[in-house]
């Protein structure tokens, strides 16, 4: 539900930083730690550009997967369900990826 | 949205105006205009993209590279409500859980059994109404009630508008009891000091697995309604080790704030934070 406030937050920085461009595509990162869901932030673009230069503009989003490193024996890991477990047990990992939460670029005409 | 005057913050319901719901101050959150032009130069003719301040524009394919954090607006008030809040010497904790896990129970024992040692106060978010900050002012202490109307979390820019209504002691305690919802708030940084997850041992012990991103967040789990233990099929052994494996860093306190248990340990962690 807060994909709305999110979404609204991308179109108002997006609008500050392109002047009186028309926004032709719209490249955002979501990891997935971010706690925001690609699916919903597409549902509410459409919504929250309607009216600004973002109208109509294409929406591409990066999932970024959640990775770390072990602090026990600094190996990577990946994250397989809610929690990131390394292959020697433990679950103290650093997280190197999958906070992301970014407009990356624009393309704009 | 606000649903009192449609504009884009939370109402703030101000302290002198108990029981008039309706009424709210709007400290907290201006309302922002469209963009900011900081550049010497004139507009005439001027109808090509060109960053502002940020990475050089490939004119080529007209891309521009923002790399702009999407919360970036949120965590700027967040820190300005973190400023303000060290300056003052207050330690403050937004406190996140499902509807009805007893959020309020807790902040008014706490409330009850700690007031005379240190200066307590208090925001309340809901969605509607001022019943908790009524709960609250009924214990003697200062509350203000922050309704979101639709929206799902208290934001920075709430909770700043809310201080400033509350302008809390210095060295006191202040409490961000946030709308329950175990999703929407993890997300949204207050300037608390602490982030604290109520969780009630009726919900299961599964929750931090199925709601990890909140238990990750949080600093500290407080465990509640202990007292139910012997009637609800409750894992106590693998809610805490669900926990700990979603946030080994967790640090988890188990209460019943109704009968009183537990809760010298959580009291002393908090007089500790304070004198931090």
């Amino acid at each position: 539900m807060h994909e709305l406030a999110i979404t609204e937050s991308v179109v108002a920085g997006v609008s500050e930083r392109v002047g009186r461009s028309r926004v032709l595509r719209v490249v955002l990162e979501i990891g997935a730690l971010s706690a925001v869901m690609p699916d919903s932030i597409r549902f509410c673009f459409d919504v929250c550009s309607k009216g600004t230069q973002l109208e109509g503009a294409s929406l591409e989003i990066l999932e970024i997967p959640c990775r770390g490193r072990c602090r026990a024996c600094r190996r990577d890991v990946e994250m397989r369900g809610a929690v990131l477990l390394c292959e020697c047990g433990e679950t103290d990992v650093d997280i190197v990826s999958g906070r992301e939460l970014r407009v990356l670029r624009v393309e704009v005409a | 949205m606000c649903t009192t005057c449609g504009c884009a913050g939370g109402g703030v319901e101000g302290m002198a105006t108990k029981g008039t719901s309706g009424a709210h101050v709007h400290e907290g959150h201006g309302h922002d205009h469209g963009h900011g032009h900081d550049h010497g130069h004139t507009h005439e003719r001027h109808d090509r993209a060109h960053a502002h301040g940020g990475r050089p524009i490939d004119v080529a394919t007209r891309t521009l590279l923002l790399e702009q954090d999407i919360l970036s607006k949120n965590k700027g008030w967040a820190e300005r409500n973190r400023g303000w809040l060290e300056g003052r010497q207050i330690t403050s904790l937004n406190l996140m859980s499902s509807p009805g896990a007893g959020k309020t129970t807790l902040l008014t024992r706490m409330i009850e059994d700690l007031q005379g040692d240190l200066s307590i106060s208090v925001v309340e978010g809901d969605q509607e109404t001022s019943r908790d900050a009524d709960r609250i002012r009924a214990t003697g202490c200062r509350a203000v009630q922050i309704n979101t109307g639709t929206g799902c979390h208290l934001d920075a820019r709430m909770v700043s508008g809310a201080l400033r209504a509350l302008d809390p002691a210095t060295r006191s305690l202040l409490v961000i009891e946030n709308v329950g919802n175990l999703v929407c708030p993890a997300l949204f940084d207050l300037g608390e000091s602490v982030k604290v997850v109520v969780m009630s041992i009726t919900e299961g012990e599964d929750k931090p697995l199925k709601y990890p991103h909140m238990f990750r967040a949080a600093g500290v789990l407080v465990l509640t309604k202990l007292d139910l233990l012997p009637y609800v099929g409750f894992d106590r052994d693998a809610c805490i080790q669900h926990a700990l494996e979603v946030n080994p860093r967790l640090r988890i306190f188990q209460v019943s704030a109704v009968k009183g248990l537990g809760l010298d340990d959580w009291y002393a962690w908090l007089k500790e934070e304070i004198a931090r």
